[in-house]
């Protein structure tokens, strides 16, 4: 009983203590609250031997620190978080791939277990497509006769298998003994085993795993923070059509290798990023007067991206915008667009569907210049005081406080004006105000759902054993993961997340924490 | 907790729970005071996120612009289900339709904000808080709406989803409810020792102890057994919303939300009953008409009111969507609505009839939607505390119910 309620408090629920400045240890203990997921056993030590500074300035260069092996080893069987899209699209099934495969638009795989998942998929496909779900399920295949009965030995047994023999054996073993298989598993026969229970469900659980098991393992933890943030601030929608394949590389290769470089880079790499091409609904839009590509395509202007990238991406609804620049912005992305839909979906510029005349945005005239008008845009935007000033507004109030003190966003908003917007140095501005360290800020501010669940698991130690089962109660909570369906993106403000529904969920995942004591199947003790 | 502090609290907490556990259901409702709170008059608002497309669910079909600014997206007349002549209702909308010849249901086109902005998060705001332009309204509406009481019931003020939205926060106890079979802390022991810890908590304000009286009081409330809701959240909210009046348990202001309404590509298939606006109404419909069946002649304490947050570009996009707009079409529907009919004036989508040469222009402001509601419905007639900043007032209302 006791160890769930020192869950609670130590997961920050509760301000209380409120002395004239911050002492050593509680500016240590601050510094892990908000830079990291939660401080895990050791952590305030390992930073008091450190000296804070140069803690801080590690994770400021999360280049510099050794990563976790516990983490690596939990990570290695999610390979999809490593492949490109189209290599993820080769190996794992995807909603337009089946449909292509089944009518016989493209080849399954020829590796035998690759086709073995493709072809479990289309089945479960073509069953949920049909009237009656239930009506023609088959009985099982019978157990191959030479397959041990003992846990244990089914598995050496299933272990030593070729990869044909393997699928049927699997196929005749139902749903939840395999689960159980699975848990006594090595991880390469254990992934086999997830893969074919649910293999249109291996991109997003892979994602979803991935974000939580760093979240809780990583030594980058203040990377880990800041690619939570900044995802949020370009937030995609993964359930939306194909953005349930692109997220994977969007994540990666858009926003991950820019949390701590330049703001223009991670602008530059949304605003061609596949995933957020196809989640405003860019790459359709087009001039009024480009050409149709064929009779089932409309052609014409599409506000959405425009909207979007003024108001939440860069200059903040109040940044100086009119209705005008919205369309001229607009205009001048029409043309940005995907090749190859269903298979990778590449970025690129179709001079076709670009609307060649003069665009006026901010003031400034743009001449006719194709792809380099979009560019100039963002040129523009990554440099402008609405966009800093958004920026350090928004930074502070997700480290710093709810409504945080204008001062401290002056500062920040001139480091980013001042540094070409290096968001490092906008970090470190925000670390070397007092304002950050102000006693009040100590416990001062309600964390999210995901920075509760994380920040229980990393005091507490304990281990999930699936983490994609945590994401039904990050939904029990407001904040499914890569599920916010709106382009603003989950709330930075602590206190939006206070109701009675969220603290009914806090305290039942505090309670199931405490049960994994007797062993509750979500979780097992370290 | 050493093992004998254990004992005492694991035996004095099964006294707690037997002590209410033991009698039968009917008195522990009264115990706990849901029968006391009696019959209230309800008023539910729901909000459709993302701006629905007013003028593709109430159809202007008598306005030839209509056609002529969608070339691929309007919906044919003979497609809509006639409401009077001019508009038509979206056919994804049939199961409305027998509340509508009941008079049950009326409509107020041209309805919205008079704020110009177009971004989502600041029109949403703008009308869950009630006021539009002025960002440092800190409560909602519909809790201000809330007539001062006494002994107020827990569960006064509802909303059904993970969050609390802005709507319904502020000064008077609200309770975001996910659902109410998982409205409670499963271990019950854990469950006091919760309340103790948290019942008087600064940080959560009163969200705790709220939230305590609010699970003993649903929990006493079983299962609402009807048919007809659709799957789905929003279905299952509306399901929970007709539940809690049924019970008697003092529900006067309700909140439900159903997003994706954004629809900037293919709005409207091939087929005027495909396409994503046609999915979203199916659902929006069904579980509005499965509600009103649901509480039957109860519906005469109910008034259930629809929002969006502005409606869509008059002219449709390059991708037989359209873009973010100006005014949209709002609903309302109870046995105390005059219903059948179309208020509000429509403005017309000639191109000089337009809102900044794109959107229908809005002609009859939201609050005094809301306001008539509030008024006549939930007697509170302050509707300056409502709406501060605004003259709502009786002389405005657009006259769906009779005073």
């Amino acid at each position: 009983m006791k160890r769930t309620f020192a869950l609670l408090a130590l997961a920050a629920l509760v301000c209380l203590a409120q002395p004239s400045a911050m002492s050593p240890d509680q500016k240590l203990t601050h510094a892990l609250n908000r830079l990291t997921f939660g401080a895990r056993p050791g952590d305030v030590e390992r930073v008091r031997a450190m000296g804070l500074t140069q803690w801080l300035d590690e994770q400021l260069h999360p280049q510099s620190i050794t990563e976790n092996t516990e983490l690596e080893k939990r990570l290695a069987p999610l390979d999809t978080l490593h492949m490109s899209t189209s290599e993820m699209l080769r190996h794992y099934p995807s909603r337009q791939v089946v449909k292509a495969i089944s009518e016989g638009r493209a080849e399954l795989p020829t590796d035998p277990f690759t086709r073995a998942v493709f072809e479990v998929a289309a089945k479960r496909v073509k069953k949920a497509q049909a009237n009656n779900p239930q009506g023609d399920e088959k009985p099982l295949p019978a157990l191959p006769a030479d397959m041990p009965t003992r846990p244990r030995e089914r598995v050496a047994y299933l272990e030593a298998l070729p990869a044909e023999k393997l699928v049927a054996a699997l196929e005749a073993i139902p749903q939840g003994q395999r689960r159980r298989l699975a848990d006594l598993a090595g991880p390469e026969l254990r992934r086999k085993i997830e893969v074919l229970s649910a293999p249109m469900q291996v991109i997003p659980t892979d994602l979803v795993s991935g974000k939580i098991l760093r979240a809780t393992w990583s030594n980058k933890q203040l990377e880990e923070v800041l690619v939570d943030f900044w995802y949020n601030h370009f937030n995609v929608f993964l359930e939306k059509g194909a953005d349930r394949e692109l997220v994977t590389a969007y994540e990666r290769d858009a926003i991950r290798p820019h949390v701590l470089g330049k703001f223009k880079d991670m602008l530059l790499a949304t605003a061609q990023s596949p995933a957020m091409l196809f989640y405003l609904d860019n790459w359709q839009s087009s001039g009024a007067q480009a050409p149709a590509r064929g009779a089932k395509q409309t052609r014409g202007l599409n506000e959405n991206y425009g909207r979007e990238l003024l108001e939440l991406h860069t200059l903040g609804v109040d940044g100086g915008y009119s209705q005008q620049d919205v369309t001229e912005v607009a205009r001048c992305f029409t043309g940005w667009t995907l090749r190859r839909p269903g298979q990778g979906r590449d970025f690129f510029f179709n001079p076709r569907m670009h609307d060649r005349g003069e665009k006026h945005v901010l003031g400034k005239t743009l001449e006719p210049r194709g792809i380099a008008e979009g560019l100039q845009v963002l040129d523009i935007l990554a440099h402008h005081p609405s966009t800093a000033h958004f920026i350090a507004t928004k930074l502070a109030t997700r480290f710093v406080a709810d409504d945080p003190p204008p001062s401290l966003v002056s500062k920040m908003e001139k480091t980013f004006l001042a540094s070409d917007g290096d968001l490092r140095e906008v970090m470190k501005t925000m670390l070397a105000a007092p304002e950050f360290w102000e006693p009040a800020r100590f416990n001062g501010k309600l964390k999210s759902p995901l920075e509760f669940l994380v920040s229980a698991l990393r005091a507490s130690g304990d281990e999930v054993k699936n983490p994609p089962s945590l994401n039904t109660l990050m939904t029990k909570m407001g904040q499914p993961l890569y599920r916010k369906a709106e382009p603003t993106g989950y709330s930075n403000r602590g206190a939006d997340w206070m109701n009675s529904s969220s603290l009914l969920a806090r305290m039942n995942f505090a309670t199931s924490l405490k049960h994994a004591e007797y062993g509750a199947p979500d979780f097992q003790r370290k | 907790m050493r093992p004998m502090h254990r004992r005492i609290f694991l035996r004095d907490s099964a006294l707690a729970i037997a002590g209410v556990g033991s009698l039968p259901l009917w008195l522990q409702r009264t115990a706990l005071g849901a029968e006391s709170q009696g019959r209230k008059k309800t008023l539910v608002a729901i909000f459709q996120r993302g701006a629905a497309d007013g003028l593709n669910i109430v159809v202007p079909h008598g306005e030839p612009d209509y056609y002529k600014l969608r070339p691929t997206i309007a919906l044919p007349k003979e497609s809509l289900l006639d409401l009077d002549g001019f508009f038509g209702l979206n056919p994804a909308l049939a199961p409305l339709k027998p509340l509508w010849d009941a008079k049950n249901l009326a409509i107020i086109h041209a309805a919205g904000s008079p704020d110009p902005t177009r971004s989502h998060f600041d029109a949403q705001d703008y009308m869950e808080s009630g006021t539009p332009g002025r960002k440092s309204t800190a409560d909602g509406w519909l809790n201000r709406a809330l007539l001062p009481a006494d002994h107020p019931s827990s569960v006064r003020a509802v909303s059904l989803g993970a969050a609390l939205p802005r709507t319904i926060r502020g000064r008077n106890a609200a309770v975001a409810v996910e659902s109410i079979a998982s409205f409670h802390v499963k271990d019950a022991a854990a469950s006091q020792q919760f309340e103790t810890l948290y019942g008087s908590d600064s940080i959560l304000g009163g969200t705790a102890r709220t939230t305590f009286d609010a699970v003993k009081l649903l929990r006493s409330l079983g299962e609402n057994t009807a048919t007809g809701y659709p799957r789905g959240k929003f279905g299952e909210s509306l399901k929970q919303i007709a539940h809690i009046i049924k019970a008697n348990a003092g529900l006067e202001v309700a909140f439900a939300d159903l997003g994706g309404w954004d629809h900037h590509v293919n709005e409207v298939g091939q087929n005027p009953t495909e396409g994503q606006l046609a999915q979203r109404l199916t659902e929006f419909g069904t579980a509005l008409a499965a509600f009103h069946a649901d509480l039957g002649a109860r519906m005469e304490d109910v008034v259930v009111v629809t929002m969006s947050e502005f409606g869509r570009t008059a002219r449709e996009n390059g991708n037989r969507g359209t873009d973010h707009g100006h005014a949209n079409a709002m609903l309302v529907m109870g046995a105390g609505v005059k219903g059948g009919k179309v208020y509000g004036k429509w403005p017309g989508l000639q191109p000089e009839q337009l809102y900044q040469n794109r959107d229908l222009a809005v002609t009859t402001d939201f609050r005094d939607v809301l306001g008539e509601a509030v008024h006549h419905h939930l007697g509170n007639q302050k509707l300056e505390g409502v709406f501060p900043g605004y003259s709502a007032s009786p002389a405005r209302f657009p006259g769906i119910m009779s005073a």
